[in-house]
């Protein structure tokens, strides 16, 4: 059985929100900038109690984070906010020179990253951002699983000096993480304990990741879940320790298996403890119109997914 | 060479306000004197590891003279957020040369650091920086076409933290050809960004011909004023007199609810009769002939580093 309880479905865009508009009470150098996507951002409360802290950009996401670098050198703490695709590829080269390189302190949050976003089909459904934004240099990359772990990460990136990337995702997903758990950048959580097989998840995955979990232990296979909601830096020794237990592992991720989650922790452990693993991610594909539950099961990301790469990853188990 | 401060008619308008505004021809030898040496320093660190661009440096070396030396209020020393004093930002980056030598001329950091420019462990990278920590860098430059949002930005936190001194940045033609410009242009002028002086070095000149072969600009003019800004043009943007009335003159204009921008008209080159009125010099360096001969024409005048 499931350990976690869904406290009521929400959208992690929408605890993206509500971080925001308390660290508008809280942090009076926190700014906000968006490029025509503030409802779908959920940024209204903070817009509306900081109206001077707020910048829209319009349609210019370029100019955007070139803004935000801007407004860092003066002390202020920018938060940018447009869909994860906009966030990322459509501004790499200005991520890269005007924040990372320049290293500003410019906190880029990302909303309907992933095949979740649904019907507007592939043009807006990023699988590649997460690769994208970890290869930068200096760049932490966070990617929550439910409601209010994108709030506690929202507050406690204000706090962190550096860039963040920030992704999350635009359905309503079970918010089943407690509300008061501080959140660590850096730092992964074990959700449940296992001795057969670790299953390391980030995201949405997370929850399915948990469902599988449950639904394993009915066929006597007992999974360790993680969440891993940092990609970047990874907590190597959560991994290590996890699959010295385990002996196998299956990576679960809203994401293209290039330049994912999976690929950092299949490095993490070819160079300190090779161990058989299992990709639960994108096949290197674009994704589709579809409803979010159609597109995940059809492109292997959901628990059922997670059920058969463990059976797989458990058959090459030494 | 450089012209004396007489060769310039006493009835001109940008003579009368220089003398008005400084009236102390020591400030205009000084200017001077360190333009020709800012001349010297470019020309020598780009010889000496036979890359960089001497080209625009030079045709930007009055400019940056001026309104360090003259224009910007600056506060001594060095911090990244620059509250309270004026902030420059170079979008053009491959013009560093000119910029770590006015900047080693104001004494942001020692002239012997010169010497290491474009070496491995420098501060001085080939485009600048704020990753190795040199003081005067803001924001790393060299990808064309961001510097201007950068510069909106910073003067957004300037507003925000009531800070009343201003945001000057350069750009290069060339560099209008990049999108992100004209967003930026849009927003700065939608959004009364008025403590901000763009200007934008009009030598006419890209890699890889002139700005009219490779994709003409149109009338840089019209489409500044079209976007909404305050717009100048200068004609003699390698005449300090002249760059020096110009600058108080947008100064003056701002804080007038528009963004200000000077279309700055320079000779590539400027300075070294064989690297004027071609574009062969953007990205070349002198070999130790020409550089014998580009330095007898800026004989030495604060000291090499």
């Amino acid at each position: 059985m499931n350990p976690y309880t869904n406290q009521g479905s929400q959208d992690t865009r929408s605890g993206f929100g509500a971080g925001l508009a308390e660290l508008g009470k809280t942090n009076p150098n926190v700014v906000a900038l968006c490029a025509d996507l503030i409802g779908s951002l959920k940024m209204d409360d903070f817009i509306e109690a900081h109206p001077e802290r707020f910048f829209q950009i319009g349609i210019a996401e370029a100019n955007m984070m070139g803004i935000a670098a801007g407004l860092t050198i003066g002390g202020k703490i920018p938060f940018t906010g447009t869909f994860a695709n906009f966030s990322t590829g459509r501004v790499y080269d200005q991520i890269r020179q005007s924040i990372a390189y320049s290293g500003k302190n410019v906190k880029i949050c990302a909303s309907h990253a992933g095949l979740t976003l649904g019907e507007d089909g592939a043009t807006h459904q990023i699988l590649e951002d997460i690769g994208l934004m970890k290869m930068l240099p200096g760049m932490t990359v966070i990617n929550p699983c439910d409601f209010n772990q994108t709030k506690a990460a929202t507050i406690a990136i204000a706090d962190h000096i550096g860039p963040v990337y920030l992704r999350f995702g635009r359905p309503k997903v079970p918010n089943f993480t407690s509300s008061d758990a501080p959140f660590e950048i850096g730092k992964g959580l074990i959700l449940k304990k296992g001795k057969d097989v670790t299953i390391v998840a980030t995201g949405h995955l997370v929850w399915e990741a948990l469902e599988a979990a449950a639904a394993l232990a009915e066929q006597s296979i007992d999974a360790e879940v993680i969440n891993i909601h940092t990609i970047k830096p990874l907590d190597n020794d959560i991994i290590l320790k996890s699959v010295a237990k385990t002996g196998c592992i299956v990576t679960a991720e809203e994401h293209n298996f290039l330049g994912g989650l999976g690929e950092s922790v299949a490095r993490v452990l070819s160079e300190n403890a090779p161990t058989p693993q299992e990709f639960v991610a994108t096949n290197d594909t674009f994704g589709e119109s579809g409803t979010p539950s159609q597109l995940m099961a059809k492109y292997g990301l959901d628990q059922t997914a997670i059920q058969l790469k463990v059976h797989k990853v458990l058959e090459r188990k030494i | 060479m450089e012209k004396s401060f007489e060769d310039y008619p006493s009835n001109q308008l940008g003579w009368v306000i220089f003398v008005q505004s400084i009236n102390k021809m020591a400030d205009l030898q000084f200017l001077t004197d360190t333009v020709q040496q800012v001349r010297r320093d470019i020309l020598r660190m780009v010889h000496k590891v036979n890359s960089g661009h001497p080209g625009g440096s030079l045709g930007c070396a009055e400019f940056f003279v001026t309104l360090f030396n003259e224009v910007m209020e600056r506060k001594d020393g060095f911090s990244m957020d620059g509250k309270e004093e004026d902030l420059f930002f170079l979008s053009n980056g491959h013009i560093s040369p000119v910029f770590y030598a006015t900047l080693a001329r104001a004494g942001y950091f020692e002239v012997s650091e010169l010497n290491t420019f474009r070496l491995l462990d420098s501060r001085l990278q080939g485009h600048p920086t704020t990753h190795e920590g040199l003081p005067g860098v803001r924001v790393a430059s060299g990808s064309l076409g961001q510097g201007l949002s950068v510069a909106v930005g910073a003067a957004l936190a300037k507003k925000l933290n009531n800070d009343p001194k201003l945001i000057y940045v350069l750009m290069g033609d060339g560099e209008l050809q990049e999108g992100q410009n004209w967003e930026a242009m849009m927003f700065a002028a939608a959004k009364k960004v008025d403590n901000l002086i763009a200007t934008v070095d009009l030598n006419g000149k890209q890699i890889d011909g002139t700005t009219e072969e490779v994709l003409s600009l149109g009338d840089v003019k019209q489409k500044f004023e079209a976007f909404g800004w305050t717009t100048f043009t200068l004609k003699e943007g390698n005449h300090i007199p002249a760059l020096l009335t110009q600058l108080q003159e947008a100064k003056a204009a701002c804080g007038k609810g528009k963004p200000v921008a000077i279309l700055m008209q320079t000779e590539m080159g400027n300075g070294v009769d064989f690297m004027m009125h071609t574009h062969a010099w953007h990205g070349k360096a002198p070999n130790d002939e020409q550089l014998e001969a580009a330095l007898a024409q800026n004989p030495e005048t604060l000291g090499d580093y």
